[in-house]
């Protein structure tokens, strides 16, 4: 029933077989009116804003996410998400602060100081030939030359690039920054883009939502042409959605929330939601090979696409039909995703769409500890019923996410609480400094989802696993959105934290998560962090044969002198542990100049061979010259 | 470490509260759960399946198989039986051992690696007395007490087998090559124990006790099995642990001069054990143990494997190892070795039966001490690891040590004489006394002989070379290093930093002097090189004799149980005759790691026939070998890297 009344209602928007760009009026910023009801956990994106031109009025500029939100110690001494935007904001998180010191050794008296705002005079000149801008202004293609437009598309948000701000900025340095950043706002515009920086000979770097974690916006401090900066974000419309074929042609910078905000309104979903939705564009996803929570229903990135156009030097590459699967060879599109902004800018591609859900519901299990969890969800990957997200928290996180409950507002709840700990620890003897917790989301027609969630509990069951309830589950998710406005509180007091990434098969996931923990304790310590580091993981994803693994690490600089070294460092051993324990160099984050050391060992000197003689003949003279990945 | 025991009643100690810090990582389980962990191992049912499919058996009757294996093989670890251990032992030590001495800093360290990473000891492997004590030793220090890994040779002992087997020896097979099913049960069975952390495994390098006091070359096997977890990733970390413990007088010093000159080694039995009860009444002095730092496997493999291999693979499918890796658990083995050679124990008579074997057959009590202690002088120079007690004078020193030896040596009228007969004849059990008397005491040289190993064959080196020029030296020491190989513990691979090493300590001993080009013996210098050379020529004549033997030899083919006796009557003619001085190629010990110097270097050949080796010489690169080793050939390189 409910699926007649979607369909009849995008049918009114969009009529399926006239598909043309009919949707350009849905695009631009949208009041803040429209009813929320996504799952808590999710981000409220009604607020975007995020289509304008200068975004970093909205967007910190040295930080992760909206200017509003952000992490404070209040008056009190309680931790406090700000803003409205998130199911925690304006909520007091009274065990955070205890949690934070005691894990971390963070003391909320000591605190970094870090420039408020950059001064123009920071920054070195824009270097722009005038021939160049004489013919640009005629395209009519808007562009800026201002210090700030060019700082905040000069990084991304990695931990050490915001790291190593925070010192240069001190010291008023600034390395390379793009010249000049151009707005186009359809795919013609690329092209007249792209055929002046040959004519002139200048490097692009295409710049969707920033969040890369992996230097891949860095520009090359050698870099001595003109850098522009392609910001896609005034891309952003749906041209058209075929509800005959379930495909939705969207233009490349529109970001994950944009565009499931307004094909909801069709009824429709991609249901793709990478970690970074809020802000990340189709563009990205495609360009890093990305991957999304829920991704065991709807699939990832290179599942999703249909169709994908990319204008390079040589030219446009895209297919000429959009046939489901077709044996033409390698195929192209494994050319284009991962590319990373190295061949061109993909300026539009067709992605499948879904009938948005009809009924969601969370829950979580709790293991007696890791292993038992492990095994549990590679029994579910066995039987492939995994649910549309299941994630599986190690101790440790399990503990963060804990400390990220808000205050409990009636006695009832919080005894309540006290009960289900009581008979977790007590009546079923699991050890609270052992038990780690999956959380699932179940997604689809209310009866499939109830038989589904028995099916799973009763996989859980035999491994020990006890349901511990939708409150826990959707708590776990809520951490992901959140995590990253953490890691720039901790930076306000000493701390630097990061998340990586690894694929592994099932055998090794126990011994893997293990020994990359073990080693970024030990790196810290051989390296004089006086406090042990957070080092925690979860399996993030299940495959059929392997999984993904996601951990975090923070740890406290107080006493070092040379922080970024000693993070950078220990990531990199964190990686080199990885490698050995037969994990991937990354599931989703790209390779970006973070990873390129490990490239040609993960591909072979061949697989490495071939890569670089498409670049060679994609782009001779480096046009694309991010030197992301080769 | 006794001193509190013979204060203490040794049944309190044995009943004492055991309460060892474990490994943090350690699922608790009993030496069942172990076993049936290792049957139902993936590595174990694979090479089941395998093996089912290639021949006729049924996989059940291989299980059952690999049960029985399992059972003769495994521990039965129970308190009860190492506190009778503890009680028995305790007992005996004070009875037979005046002191032992353990580096407690060492044993801090130790307990620190027990908790975090699964440990394996590595001890020297002297004497039964090892094993024992090393148990005893962690016992009393509330340390978990080790697994070990024993030859089959104990469960023939009534009794002893078993109380063993419930202290925490497991049973190993002395020859497996063949049997896949049992070295897949073997080493899943190591494997299982030192992933789980659930005690630290011991085993000797050595692989058997060394009989000449020489460190054998290291075995491979085990060593291999225990790096493994660590190279599959299965655990983070392993640490090595090296050991030593030296013995002011080895229990069995006679026994092992006996199966030396030939006469086969007793089995063990509980009944000869009961008969060597009269050792009971002896004193053999003090024991010194010393555990080294653990070694942290990680830190050693840092950048030098290939990690692909083993990500390619199930890890439960054995694979035959990479040439990479192969080098590196050698070389790790022989690291191990080194450092268990650093630190074991030098005691004053090791130096006085080294001068007594340069002055046979007697000499002046007041000239032994003059050179015992201008060697005690250079061993500590050279960086030898001396326990001289100072506070004591040196006459008494030597006197005290000359007294507990007094089987091979005995004062008379100032005049320390080496024994050459017993009370009676000069033949016993068919042995020429002196004989006897020349290898227990060649054995506690050889105990010397680690310090001085590099500067000496740079003495040799120097002094056949003829002139001093480096390159010419160089050529030498590599060619005397590689020959020498099998007798003594080169890092392989090493030759440069060897030869550096021993220059070095010549240098600053003021022995030689080193220009760019030239090597010159200086002046003062000479009684050093003089003894260098005494000490180190002897071995170098031994394998010229060997040679020299196989080129008279008349068979095409000998098996190597044919070539110890022929040389053993070759020898013995020789020194009857006076030809020679040389005892100690009588010790069977040189004359194996002779013969297996000789096939490494392709003067004999080795075949299989009929599951036994068969050797034959090659007589033109024996003729050739012998004329180098008298120095009469120069060593050109080319003839060094064909060698």
């Amino acid at each position: 029933r409910s699926g007649a009344r979607i369909r009849a209602q995008v049918g009114s928007l969009c009529p399926a077989s006239r598909v043309v760009s009919a949707l350009p009026q849905l695009t631009p910023s949208r009041p803040a009116n429209l009813p929320c009801s996504l799952p808590e956990a999710s981000p409220c994106w009604s607020q975007s804003g995020l289509a304008g031109r200068g975004r970093q009025e909205v967007l910190k500029w040295n930080g992760w996410g909206y200017n509003d939100s952000k992490f404070i110690f209040n008056k009190k001494g309680q931790a406090e998400l700000t803003g409205k935007r998130y199911p925690l904001s304006g909520m007091i998180l009274p065990t955070f602060k205890e949690w934070i010191e005691n894990t971390l050794g963070v003391n909320v008296e000591h605190k970094t100081t870090s420039k408020a705002s950059l001064s123009p005079s920071d920054t070195p000149p824009s270097i722009v030939n005038e021939d160049f801008l004489h013919e640009l202004k005629k395209t009519n293609i808007s562009y800026s030359q201002e210090a700030d437009d060019r700082v905040f598309r000069a990084h991304d948000h990695k931990t050490g690039h915001c790291l190593h701000e925070i010192f240069l900025l001190r010291e008023g340095i600034f390395h390379r920054i793009p010249d000049i950043v151009l707005w186009p706002t359809c795919h013609d515009d690329v092209v007249k883009i792209v055929n002046l920086a040959c004519k002139y000979n200048l490097c692009i770097i295409p710049f969707g939502g920033g969040t890369s974690v992996s230097y891949g916006l860095k520009c090359p401090a050698d870099e001595t042409r003109t850098i522009i900066s392609l910001d896609t974000s005034q891309m952003n419309r749906i041209l058209w959605v075929d509800e005959n074929n379930l495909t939705a042609h969207v233009e490349a910078g529109i970001t994950g929330q944009e565009l499931e905000r307004q094909l909801k309104e069709s009824g429709y979903c991609t249901g793709h939601e990478p970690d970074s939705l809020e802000f990340s564009t189709v563009g990205g996803w495609v360009s890093t090979r990305a991957s999304g929570m829920k991704k065991n229903v709807y699939g990832n990135i290179e599942d999703l696409v249909v169709h994908i156009k990319m204008v390079t030097p040589r030219g446009i590459i895209e297919k000429s039909c959009q046939g489901p699967r077709m044996s033409t060879g390698p195929d192209i599109h494994h050319f284009i995703m991962g590319s990373e902004g190295t061949l061109g800018v993909i300026t539009e591609a067709t992605i499948k769409i879904r009938p948005v859900p009809e009924y969601q519901k969370y829950g979580s299990v709790a293991f007696p500890n890791f292993e038992q969890g492990v095994a549990c969800l590679r029994e579910i990957a066995k039987q492939r019923c995994a649910p549309a997200s299941i994630r599986l928290m190690d101790n440790l996180q399990f503990q963060f996410g804990h400390a990220l409950k808000p205050q409990v507002s009636s006695i009832f709840t919080s005894f309540l609480d006290g009960l289900k700990k009581f008979y977790i620890t007590k009546f079923k003897g699991f050890d609270p400094n052992q038990l780690s917790v999956a959380t699932l989301l179940f997604e689809g027609d209310r009866e499939k989802v109830l038989q589904h969630e028995k099916q799973v509990y009763d996989i859980a069951a035999k491994f020990g696993g006890l349901a511990a309830g939708e409150d826990n589950g959707q708590r776990g998710y809520l951490l992901t959105y959140v995590i990253a406005y953490l890691r720039d509180l901790g930076l306000e007091y000493y701390v630097v934290g990061e998340s990586f990434e690894t694929s592994a098969p099932w055998d090794r996931v126990v011994d893997l998560c293990r020994n990359v923990k073990e080693r970024i304790i030990r790196e810290c310590k051989e390296k004089g962090v006086q406090f042990a580091p957070l080092s925690t993981c979860r399996v993030t994803q299940t495959y059929d044969a392997g999984a993904c693994i996601y951990f975090y690490f923070a740890f406290n600089y107080r006493g070092i002198s040379d922080p970024l070294t000693v993070f950078d460092q220990t990531e990199a051993a964190a990686r080199e542990e990885i490698l050995a324990n037969g994990g991937s160099l990354s599931h989703h984050h790209g390779v970006g100049k973070l990873r390129k050391q490990w490239l040609k060992e993960s591909i072979s000197d061949v697989g490495f061979g071939m890569l670089k003689s498409v670049k060679e003949y994609v782009d001779p003279n480096n046009i694309f010259g991010n030197r992301n990945l080769l | 470490m006794l001193e509190e025991r013979r204060h203490v009643s040794d049944l309190k100690f044995a009943m004492k509260c055991y309460t060892p810090l474990l490994y943090k990582g350690l699922i608790p389980c009993t030496p069942n759960d172990i076993k049936s962990s290792v049957l139902n191992s993936e590595e174990v049912y694979y090479v089941i399946k395998q093996l089912s499919k290639e021949s006729v058996q049924s996989q059940d009757a291989l299980r059952e198989e690999a049960c029985q294996i399992l059972d003769e093989m495994s521990h039965k670890l129970r308190l009860g039986a190492i506190r009778f251990f503890a009680f028995a032992l305790s007992k005996i030590f004070k009875q037979i051992y005046s002191k032992v001495c353990v580096n407690e800093e060492g044993i801090q360290k130790l307990q620190r690696a027990i908790q975090e990473h699964p440990v394996v000891l590595l001890p020297s492997h002297r004497s039964y007395i090892d094993f024992l004590m090393l148990s005893f030793l962690l016992y009393n220090y509330d340390l978990p007490v080790p697994v070990i890994a024993a030859g089959m040779d104990f469960l023939g002992m009534k009794m002893i087998g078993e109380l063993l087997r419930m202290s925490g020896a497991f049973f190993m097979r002395r020859t497996f090559g063949g049997n896949r099913l049992y070295w897949a049960v073997f080493s899943e069975y190591v494997k299982t124990m030192l992933r789980n952390g659930y005690a630290p495994v011991e085993f000797f390098l050595e692989g058997t006790r060394s009989r000449s006091a020489k460190t054998l070359t290291p075995k491979f096997g085990l060593l291999n099995i225990v790096m493994e977890p660590f190279f599959k990733r299965e655990v983070f970390d392993t640490y090595l642990v090296p050991i030593s413990i030296s013995y002011d007088k080895i229990l069995e010093e006679t026994l092992y001069v006996y199966e030396l000159l030939g006469v086969p080694k007793p089995k063990e039995s509980t009944t000869g054990l009961l008969k060597a009860r009269r050792i009971l009444s002896e004193n053999f002095g003090s024991i010194h143990v010393y555990f080294g730092d653990p070694v942290s496997l990680r830190s050693l493999a840092a950048g030098r494997l290939s990690r692909s291999p083993y990500n390619l693979v199930p890890r439960y499918i054995p694979q035959k190892q990479s040439e990479d890796t192969q080098a590196f658990v050698t070389e790790v083995a022989y690291r191990m070795q080194l450092l268990q050679i650093q630190n074991l124990v030098l005691s004053p008579w090791v130096l006085v039966a080294t001068v007594l074997l340069q002055h046979r057959p007697a000499m002046d009590f007041d000239a032994l001490m003059e050179k015992t202690l201008w060697l005690k002088g250079l061993t500590l120079a050279f960086g030898g690891f001396l326990m001289w007690p100072d506070n004591e004078p040196a006459d008494e020193v030597i006197q005290s040590s000359l007294l507990l030896h007094s089987n091979i040596a005995s004062l008379d009228r100032d005049r320390v004489v080496l024994k050459v007969d017993s009370r009676d004849s000069e033949v016993v059990d068919g042995l020429i006394y002196q004989h006897i008397t020349l290898l227990t005491c060649s054995a506690y040289r050889n105990q010397l002989l680690n310090v001085f190993v590099r500067p000496s064959l740079v003495a040799l080196a120097l002094q056949a070379a003829g002139g001093g020029k480096k390159e010419d030296v160089y050529c030498r020491f590599r060619f005397l290093r590689d020959v020498l190989s099998d007798e003594f513990i080169f890092l392989p691979g090493n030759a440069v930093k060897d030869f550096e090493e021993g220059c070095y300590l010549l240098c600053k001993s003021e022995t030689i002097q080193v220009t760019t080009k030239d090597i010159l013996v200086t002046e003062e210098g000479k009684p050093v090189f003089e003894f260098l050379i005494g000490l180190f020529r002897p071995f170098v004549e031994c394998y010229q004799i060997i040679c020299k033997h196989l080129l008279e030899e008349e068979k095409d083919h000998f098996t190597e149980k044919e070539y110890l006796a022929r040389v053993r009557t070759f020898t013995s003619q020789l020194l009857d005759e006076g030809a020679s001085q040389c005892y100690d190629v009588l010790s069977s010990d040189v004359q194996k790691n002779a013969l297996a110097a000789l096939v490494r270097l392709g003067v004999v050949e080795r075949k299989k026939v009929n599951n036994d080796c068969v050797f034959n010489v090659n007589e033109p690169a024996a003729a050739k070998l012998e004329e180098m080793l008298d120095g009469k050939t120069p060593v050109g390189k080319p003839v060094t890297a064909k060698l």
